[in-house]
C-alpha cells in the first residue's frame, strides 16, 4: 500500500503551521503519534480550523475525536470523506 | 464471568474521577486572532462567551480556563474518543463567583452512564497559564 496520498502534502502543510509538533511535520511518518510528538489538545483544535479553512469544510460532531487526529493518515482518511473526489 | 482486563479496571472500576488540563493563554489569543469567530463559536457557548467579553482584556484568560475545563472534563470522563461537542460541556458562572460544569447532549447522557453523581470543577490562571480539574464522584449504590 503506497504511503503516499495527494492529501497528504496540504494536511503537513497544516500541521508545519499549527500542530507545534517537536519534529519537521514534512518529514514525519503517517503512522506517526501526533500527540506523542508534541501536538496539544488546543493545537489539534487549531489544526482541525486550518484544515476546515484550507479544505472548504467542517469536521462534523462525530469525527471530533483525538483518534481523528492522531496521525497524518488518520486525519487524510477523515478528509476523504468530507473532501469531494 | 466476564473478562475485566486490568486497565478497565483502572478507567471505570473506581468511584472517583479526575481530569485536569493546563492551557496557555497566549496561544488562545493566537488562534482567536488566526481563526476569530469561528475559533470562539466552535468551542464555547453563547453564555460563556458573553462572560468572556465583560471586563476588557479578559476574553482569552477566561477562555483559556474554559478550554482547559472542557479538555479536563473529556479526560475525567474518558470522552477523548466519542466525538463530543465542547459546547456540550459547559462552565457555568454563579452568581456568587463560583464556576460548576454543566453537561449537555451526548457528554451529559455519557458522562451519566459512567457514574457521574456529583462533579466539581476549580478553574485558576496565573501569568501566562490557566488550569482546571474535573473531578467526578459515582454514588455508593450505583
Amino acid at each position: 500500500m503506497s504511503d503516499h496520498h495527494p492529501l497528504d502534502e496540504q494536511i503537513r502543510g497544516v500541521l508545519a503551521a499549527h500542530g507545534r509538533l517537536g519534529q519537521d511535520a514534512r518529514q514525519i511518518g503517517v503512522d506517526t503519534d501526533l500527540y506523542q510528538a508534541g501536538m496539544t489538545s488546543h493545537a489539534s483544535v487549531n489544526v482541525m480550523l486550518a484544515l476546515e479553512g484550507e479544505f472548504d469544510i467542517e469536521f462534523p460532531d462525530h469525527m471530533l475525536k483525538r483518534n481523528v487526529f492522531n496521525s497524518i493518515r488518520s486525519i487524510r482518511s477523515a478528509l476523504s470523506e468530507l473532501v469531494p473526489a | 464471568m466476564p473478562m475485566t482486563t486490568f486497565d478497565d479496571a483502572l478507567l471505570h472500576g473506581g468511584r472517583l474521577r479526575v481530569g485536569i488540563d493546563v492551557v496557555q493563554i497566549s496561544r488562545i489569543a493566537q488562534s482567536l486572532e488566526r481563526f476569530g469567530d469561528r475559533f470562539m463559536h466552535r468551542l464555547f457557548t453563547p453564555r460563556e462567551i458573553a462572560y468572556a467579553q465583560q471586563g476588557t482584556g479578559l476574553a482569552a484568560e477566561r477562555l483559556a480556563a474554559r478550554f482547559a475545563a472542557k479538555e479536563a472534563a473529556l479526560k475525567a470522563f474518558d470522552l477523548g474518543n466519542e466525538g463530543v461537542d465542547w459546547r456540550d460541556i459547559e462552565v457555568r458562572k454563579l452568581a456568587g463567583g463560583a464556576c460548576r460544569l454543566e453537561l449537555h447532549g451526548k457528554a451529559a447522557a455519557l458522562a451519566a452512564e459512567r457514574g457521574a453523581g456529583e462533579i466539581a470543577l476549580s478553574l485558576s490562571h496565573d501569568g501566562d497559564y490557566a488550569t482546571a480539574v474535573v473531578t467526578a464522584l459515582r454514588p455508593e449504590h450505583s
